[in-house]
């Protein structure tokens, strides 16, 4: 059952419209991602939720009640700021306290919650420290607890990470997630970083110039993107411009060089121009015929897979991976391999092939130009 | 670089020399009352004359009256320029500058033909009225201090973001301005409160043509008709406003200990 709802939600400054025609359903405790760059209308999407903004049209409506006009501190809304946003005049048990003091709790409640929240975050030696005299990572911490010590029917973060060293994030992100879990809390997170809305969220909403592009498990974000755009936003993608020979069996010509898709290809015809994607993870790089067989011979499927002629044109040692950059002829893919220490590593200008899984060509729609 | 050390201490000396010395020699001057030694006599003087006890709480009174108004009129208008209106900032800093550059005793011509006894707001009529005038006055004084102390505290903290965590904790705009603006720009507004005190205790123009029984005045008089009165009373009146610029200092340094990790 939906728990939270925005429906048709519209926001325009002026003529500008920064959030067209927004709908998304929440279950009661899902973890949701707005993903996408800057100004994509993630945040104003979040502080319409939050109150902060009110629609231009449209409505939000958390457990069927209709919040669209109902101030920010009538929302029962928790939220995390990028910022922080700790009030610095008060310590760390003053602010968790604060939205407890001002719903008027009995004081001994108080105390018992505020406590409670430092525990669970694991900070219960410092509620009387200032936040000045906390880490940037102690701070996102104690503003989490803030928002969730008034029991908030949704909790919405807005980056809170981004602020932070990337040792801290990835700590941070887990302590939020396992916290979500705990406390069943359905929760809006804004974040720019795929990585985070990958590993964090049970659906992400990507979002771009104020639409959403696609909605969907981070699976299915990741592996069927639907759009150039997702395509190319979330993870690193090789985008290849073909043109379509034989629609009906997906065969495509890439360079001069005929490729196959998995599915037939169904809003173009036959001589049209098509845009193709492949994840970097997905083609196997062969350096000789020799070992193309031996690795072949192991292979799991015997499905037959595309196989394109190239040159290296730049190899970049990046630790465990080697990211090798293969030229076809206009067209260059990226392709990671594992890093062996005992083998000859790829050298540039050297003549090699590039196969991958039918499967793995996406055929991006609307995405032809 | 020794040099440009050495160059340094001598533009702070001489700085230093062009104040002090007069300083020094008006305090002299003050303590030459008695013939042939230093004393205190002048202070003494000074001190027991019920004119100035009196000029001098009455203006420590429109001082006060005057800080009040300032700080209403002036925090609710700094935080709402930071929060919603940051394109009037502009406009705003421009009529606070204002005092600054029109000379008070054409402002004060102006409030006379405004609020004399035959206009429809005789503020002149009694002597209440007139206080209320001169305190209004001395907020307009005041104002470029004022707006700027306050303004600069805003500036310091993330007002839109704490507001927007408050509200989102509940709190109606009264309790976001008691509890978590004003607390974080105390500081700014202490500063504020005691430039106004110094602009206001020794103000001359307005309280005369509006006839009012100040401090400044008082000196005025006192300086046309005394020989080491005045000097006197010229030291008390740096005294008073070193105190203040001395306590924004305390004040502001106790801020900044706290705030170092």
């Amino acid at each position: 059952m939906t728990f939270l709802d925005l429906s048709d939600v519209r926001k325009n400054y002026g003529s500008q419209t920064v959030v067209h025609k927004f709908d998304l359903d929440v279950e009661r405790g899902e973890f949701i991602s707005f993903l996408g760059p800057s100004g994509c209308g993630k945040t104003t999407t979040l502080r319409m939720v939050a109150g902060f903004e009110t629609p231009t049209a449209g409505a939000i409506r958390i457990d069927g009640k209709d919040i669209t006009r109902l101030r920010p501190n009538q929302r029962n809304v928790g939220m995390v700021f990028q910022s922080y946003a700790l009030f610095p005049n008060m310590t760390v048990a003053g602010n968790v306290a604060f939205g407890l003091k001002i719903a008027k709790k009995p004081a001994a409640e108080i105390a018992a919650r505020v406590e409670e929240m430092l525990k669970l975050i694991k900070l219960p030696h410092l509620g009387a420290r200032f936040p000045y005299q906390l880490s940037g990572g102690q701070q996102q911490r104690v503003a989490l607890a803030r928002a969730l010590a008034i029991s908030p029917q949704v909790l919405l973060l807005d980056e809170p990470l981004s602020a932070l060293d990337a040792k801290i994030r990835v700590s941070l992100r887990e302590e939020i997630r396992s916290l979500q879990r705990a406390l069943g809390i359905t929760t809006i997170y804004v974040t720019h970083d795929q990585e985070e809305a990958l590993s964090m969220s049970d659906r992400i909403v990507v979002m771009n110039e104020g639409r959403v592009e696609q909605i969907g498990t981070p699976f299915e974000i990741y592996n069927n993107p639907k759009t150039r755009f997702v395509a190319s936003f979330v993870g690193t993608l090789n985008i290849l411009k073909g043109t379509i020979v034989d629609p009906a069996v997906g065969r495509i010509v890439i360079d001069g060089q005929e490729v196959m898709t998995s599915k037939p290809v169904t809003h173009a015809k036959a001589g049209e121009a098509c845009t193709v994607a492949l994840r970097p993870e997905a083609a196997t790089l062969y350096q000789s015929e020799m070992q193309e067989a031996a690795t072949s011979s192991f292979a799991k499927d015997s499905e037959p897979r595309n196989r394109m002629q190239g040159t290296i044109e730049e190899v970049s040692f990046l630790g465990s991976v080697v990211r090798v950059r293969v030229r076809f002829d206009e067209h260059a893919i990226s392709l990671d391999t594992f890093n062996n220490p005992s083998a000859t590593p790829p050298a540039r200008g050297s003549q090699v092939t590039v196969a991958f899984a039918r499967d793995d060509l996406l055929m991006l729609e609307g995405a032809a130009a | 670089m020794k040099q440009a050390k050495l160059g340094s201490w001598i533009a702070i000396i001489v700085g230093s020399l062009y104040f002090i010395v007069p300083l020094i020699g008006t305090f002299e001057f003050s303590m030459r009352m008695r013939r042939g030694e230093y004393s205190f006599a002048a202070y003494r003087v000074v001190f027991a004359d019920p004119n100035f006890q009196a000029t001098f709480a009455y203006s420590t009174v429109m001082a006060l009256a005057t800080i009040v108004i300032g700080v209403v009129l002036v925090v609710p208008t700094s935080y709402w320029i930071q929060l919603r209106l940051q394109k009037l900032r502009p406009l705003v800093e421009f009529i606070t500058l204002m005092p600054l550059v029109i000379p008070a005793i054409v402002i004060v011509f102006g409030y006379l033909r405004l609020y004399n006894s035959s206009s429809i707001l005789p503020l002149t009529a009694s002597a209440r009225s007139t206080d209320l005038l001169l305190a209004f006055s001395y907020v307009t004084l005041a104002l470029p201090y004022m707006y700027r102390a306050v303004d600069t505290g805003m500036r310091a903290i993330d007002v839109r973001t704490l507001t927007e965590a408050a509200e989102n904790l509940g709190a109606g705009l009264p309790t976001v301005l008691f509890r978590v603006i004003l607390p974080n720009v105390r500081v700014a507004i202490l500063s504020g409160a005691f430039l106004t005190f110094a602009t206001v205790i020794g103000e001359f123009t307005m309280a005369s043509l509006l006839n009012r029984p100040a401090f400044g005045p008082y000196l005025q008089l006192i300086g046309a008709n005394r020989a080491y009165e005045p000097s006197a009373l010229a030291v008390i009146a740096f005294v008073v406003t070193w105190a203040c610029m001395g306590l924004i200092n305390v004040v502001g340094r106790g801020k900044q200990i706290k705030a170092t990790p």
